[in-house]
């Protein structure tokens, strides 16, 4: 059904938001577990949900200050993971690039994958909605999927608070960031990248400083890149 | 264990270059179109840094750099689910699921 005014635009956007529960709160509670058994208080932990506000690069984070790599190098490499974030920015731009500067700044911070995927695809398929309705349709999205990844790191961190340090959740992380992961490999040159990636994380991995981290991860981007441009090459010669 | 004050600066700076990173094009770079080498390599980031970030913790996870069998297997099991199901929650349900069984059964 067509957008027609801001408001059915709003409460478009909080019906299509509102599945993502089901990821949301799952994926921040772990968090909220894992952050609290690697020695944050309930305090720290949801100051990080609350000021950073993305999932994969916090789950990074964490596994580099519990191995003790320097925060420079913490830093980099979430941040790395982060940089798709960059890419929704430019992709939303031609959509709202025309709303106040307020509002791009508040929606810039909401940013997130599920607002992005949510707003780019209903922005797409209705070329027709006002700049209104579209930060409605923005700001509905975002109303179920933020504040419960706050409530639900908030929750996470209470039970883990309560969890022994025995427990062995030392791998919980490692296997998160493997089931993030495998889903992205969408393509032969993602598979490359990773792969190039693995490999040389495993013989970078004597550097100081964890720079193998960087390295390897500069490589697994140059290859996936150099991948995509002969797989481009390949399909024009074809055709 | 974590020390308070890294974890501030980590915390703080992370929630501003992620803040940057979304508002950059948004509010800042515009419309203007950037060049396509730039966003070929975007879309590899997350597929590059997370493999490189997790192969070294699996690799040599057991005595003398060896992997240890119940995470090794653990990780094969997390990536064979997500891979057929593409469904982040049940590869990590199957992953943990499949460590604890057999941490139980490694004694």
């Amino acid at each position: 059904m067509p957008i027609t005014t801001t408001k059915s635009a709003y409460l478009s956007g909080i019906r299509d938001g509102s599945p993502f529960l089901l990821v949301i709160a799952p994926f921040s509670m772990l968090f909220g577990i894992l952050a609290t058994e690697a020695g944050l208080s309930v305090f720290e932990t949801l100051a990080f949900s609350v000021v950073v506000i993305a999932g994969a690069a916090q789950f990074t984070a964490l596994q580099l200050m519990q191995d003790d790599v320097p925060t420079l190098i913490v830093l980099t490499s979430s941040l790395a993971v982060n940089l798709r974030m960059a890419m929704y920015s430019a992709s939303l731009t031609p959509f709202i690039g025309s709303a106040p500067l307020w509002q791009r700044a508040i929606a810039a911070y909401f940013l997130v994958d599920q607002s992005f995927a949510c707003s780019y695809a209903r922005y797409e398929a209705e070329p027709q909605m006002t700049i209104e309705a579209r930060m409605a349709y923005f700001a509905g999205v975002v109303t179920p999927v933020c504040p419960l990844w706050y409530l639900f790191t908030f929750i996470g961190a209470a039970i883990g608070a309560q969890i022994p340090e025995s427990f062995a959740l030392d791998f919980a992380l490692p296997i998160t960031f493997l089931a993030l992961v495998t889903p992205m490999l969408r393509t032969p040159a993602h598979v490359v990248a990773a792969g190039v990636s693995i490999v040389v994380s495993l013989f970078a991995a004597a550097l100081p400083y964890s720079l193998g981290l960087l390295v390897a991860g500069i490589a697994g981007m140059m290859a996936g890149a150099q991948t995509e441009r002969w797989l481009e090459v390949k399909k024009v010669g074809e055709a | 264990m974590i020390e308070d004050q890294n974890l501030w600066i980590v915390i703080i700076g992370l929630g501003i270059g992620s803040y940057l990173l979304r508002f950059t094009f948004l509010g800042i770079v515009g419309d203007r179109p950037m060049p396509e080498w730039f966003l070929r390599h975007l879309r590899y980031t997350a597929v590059a840094i997370i493999p490189a970030l997790i192969t070294p913790i699996i690799a040599f996870s057991g005595d003398n750099g060896w992997p240890e069998p119940a995470r090794l297997t653990a990780s094969i099991v997390t990536v064979a689910v997500g891979w057929v199901t593409k469904n982040v929650l049940i590869a990590i349900a199957a992953g943990l699921a499949t460590l604890y069984t057999l941490l139980y059964l490694l004694g």
